[in-house]
């Protein structure tokens, strides 16, 4: 019996080789040695029992069976059934590892077969070099090459290809009747871009900032939305974490979500785990992002510190009710009718006060044994500034992230050294402006998904057409969690 | 149960590498937080059973017992007896993988024990980084890798 070892380091994470590896039908796309191949039957490329049919460069067909396929391992085993090469017995590994150490990736692939008597040296040699190291070289540059070279969607197209989107665009500052639904051409993606075809679009009360004009974030005309999810139609030149057909999502700082199709920096693109749907990502993206930094950086929660969540049954609210509850603090919130105090209660809130008017310091002093609260996630401004400060305990920490009841107008020096307040006026895209940050923020928010300790609430989905009834539906205060387009 | 994995890569040939760490004895030669090591009863350092007694340069002591070592897998396995890490059940794995393309080491450390749930991720932290990483990153260095 002959064995065959080859081993190699391949500069990408584990997840991006094995999204590759993983289907048995990928490597005329990769590998050089082979022409084409497709798969038996109607059977799908991760299906153990799949037999894959291909020939290689130099005329050989070959029929190989999927034997074992493990995403919890990375393992992929295969074996020859049939072949115009004298390879007997053929059984051939697939093993990846993570490399912690640079987030790299170890590829083991080792085979063994039998080969006829004279012949062995030949075949191994043969296996070793054109098989796994002509197929290391040949997935590096796969890659490397932003997986366009010879990916079938991008055969029926070329890269240098206008797309036209159907887009909601705001045609001047103003009411929401300054929308209107039109097409839009969507350039293909340079270097370092991605172009995503979206499904899922998410609404935040930013985009009616800057639809009535408030952060002067855009010129209109000119599309609104800071995230979507959906999937990767294809990537520029240097695009390393992503591939054509990927389910990927963004929170991005340049607004231009409202749309069927659009082209952005690649950098500000996670791929989504495979457990997490893109409604999930679209509606939870930007504001799981926002409760990461608000729990985790611009105030580290501690286990037993008093926390108030404002509007704690929108977007943001639920889910940072969710977290700091699983970080173990006590959890009291603010909310404006009843029902959306039964959703806050059901998604970690210990205490929903209901307090249409903002007034609310004395129930939260009540509830803390007239201490006040640590901090406070602020998500309302004004209208609620002087209840917030009575609110707040000594040394407490005034997170001020947004003003949905109005704009924010700031604390007098004096009132906050009377209480030693400690005042932050955080802005999603300043943490999300590194990269490897915006990775490591995403990460986090798709674990908690995943480990089922975020649930997304999805209040009201409308179609992509409807932008205006979405806002004119949060502008009323009438929603309850995320609200979805649908695209 | 708690599991820490960390692994690197080595720019030398596997043999180097495991003729370095399969002395059981060696930590002081090449991890940078052992000050002394020693074998306990005058056992072989490479005899499975054989019980290490090593001071971390910090000042704590430390008994660890040989469970296997394998020159075919270059592999070694090894659980705590006596630590002041506060750990139970702690069994760690030291192997070593060829990479065929370039001639280097393919280095994988991982450990599984048990410890209070308040102290889990700051263990996990101290070992996976402050002892697994920092042990391959002098490793490198020792190999004159950047």
């Amino acid at each position: 019996m002959q064995r065959v070892t080859r081993s190699a380091i391949i500069d990408a994470p584990i997840e991006r080789v094995w999204a590759v590896l993983r289907d048995f039908n990928s490597h005329d796309r990769w590998h050089p040695a082979v022409a084409d191949s497709r798969i038996e039957g109607d059977e799908s490329a991760d299906q153990v029992g799949c037999v894959r049919n291909f020939h290689l460069r130099d005329g050989s067909h070959i029929r190989e069976q999927l034997l074992t396929l493990s995403d919890d391992d990375y393992v992929s085993t295969y074996c020859i059934l049939d072949a115009t090469v004298p390879l007997r017995r053929y059984v051939a590994t697939v093993t990846l590892k993570r490399i912690t150490d640079g987030d790299r990736t170890f590829w083991h692939w080792q085979s063994t077969f039998d080969a006829p008597p004279g012949r062995e040296r030949e075949l191994v040699e043969m296996v070793g070099r054109n098989v796994y190291e002509a197929g290391f070289e040949g997935l590096r540059r796969y890659l490397r090459d932003g997986a366009r070279a010879r990916s079938p969607s991008t055969m029926m197209r070329t890269a240098a290809d206008q797309m036209t989107a159907q887009a909601v665009v705001l045609r001047e500052f103003g009411g929401s009747d300054r929308l209107s639904y039109q097409n839009l051409t969507v350039p293909p993606p340079g270097a370092k871009e991605v172009r995503v075809r979206q499904t899922a679009v998410g609404v935040n009360f930013i985009d009616i900032y800057i639809r009535r004009g408030e952060y002067r974030m855009v010129t209109p005309p000119a599309v609104l939305g800071m995230e979507a999810a959906g999937t990767v139609v294809d990537v520029g030149d240097d695009v390393h974490h992503l591939l054509p057909g990927d389910v990927a999502a963004y929170a991005y700082g340049v607004p231009g979500a409202y749309a069927t199709l659009r082209t952005l920096p690649a950098d500000q693109v996670v791929a989504v785990p495979r457990g997490v749907s893109d409604d999930t990502a679209a509606a939870i993206l930007f504001k799981g992002l926002t409760a990461e930094y608000l729990l985790h950086r611009t105030h580290q929660v501690k286990a037993g510190e008093a926390v108030l969540v404002h509007a704690a049954a929108g977007g943001v609210g639920l889910l940072v009710c969710q977290w700091a509850k699983y970080l173990g603090t006590r959890v009291i919130g603010t909310v404006s009718t009843d029902e959306k105090a039964r959703v806050a209660r059901d998604h970690g809130c210990d205490t929903p006060i209901v307090a249409r008017d903002y007034r609310f310091a004395a129930a939260v002093k009540a509830a803390t044994g007239g201490r006040g609260v640590d901090v406070v996630f602020d998500g309302l401004g004004t209208p609620a500034m002087e209840e917030t400060y009575e609110a707040l305990a000594l040394t407490g920490h005034w997170i001020a992230y947004g003003h949905s009841a109005g704009p924010s107008s700031s604390l007098d020096p004096q009132r906050q050294a009377q209480k030693s307040l400690r005042l932050s006026r955080p802005v999603l895209f300043h943490y999300t402006s590194e990269p490897e940050r915006l990775r490591a923020m995403a990460a986090r928010v798709f674990d908690m998904i995943e480990q089922r300790k975020l649930r997304p609430y999805i209040g009201q989905r409308f179609t992509l057409a409807a932008a205006a009834a979405a806002h004119d539906a949060l502008e009323r205060r009438e929603t309850i969690g995320s609200i979805l387009l649908q695209a | 149960m708690i599991r820490v994995y960390t692994s690197s890569v080595i720019d030398a040939a596997a043999e180097a590498v495991w003729a370095l760490i399969r002395d059981f004895n060696g930590l002081p030669k090449w991890h940078p937080g052992i000050a002394e090591s020693r074998i306990e009863g005058n056992w072989a350092s490479d005899r499975v059973g054989c019980i290490r007694n090593f001071r971390l340069k910090d000042g704590g002591t430390i008994r660890e017992q040989l469970l296997a070592l394998s020159d075919f897998d270059l592999q070694c396995v090894y659980s705590i007896l006596e630590s002041p890490m506060g750990v139970e059940n702690y069994v760690a794995t030291l192997k070593l993988t060829p990479v065929t393309d370039g001639n280097r080491t393919f280095a994988e450390w991982s450990a599984e024990f048990d410890a209070p749930p308040s102290r889990e991720r700051r263990l996990a932290e101290d070992i996976g980084q402050g002892v697994f990483q920092a042990g391959f990153n002098s490793l490198k260095t020792y190999f004159g890798q950047r």
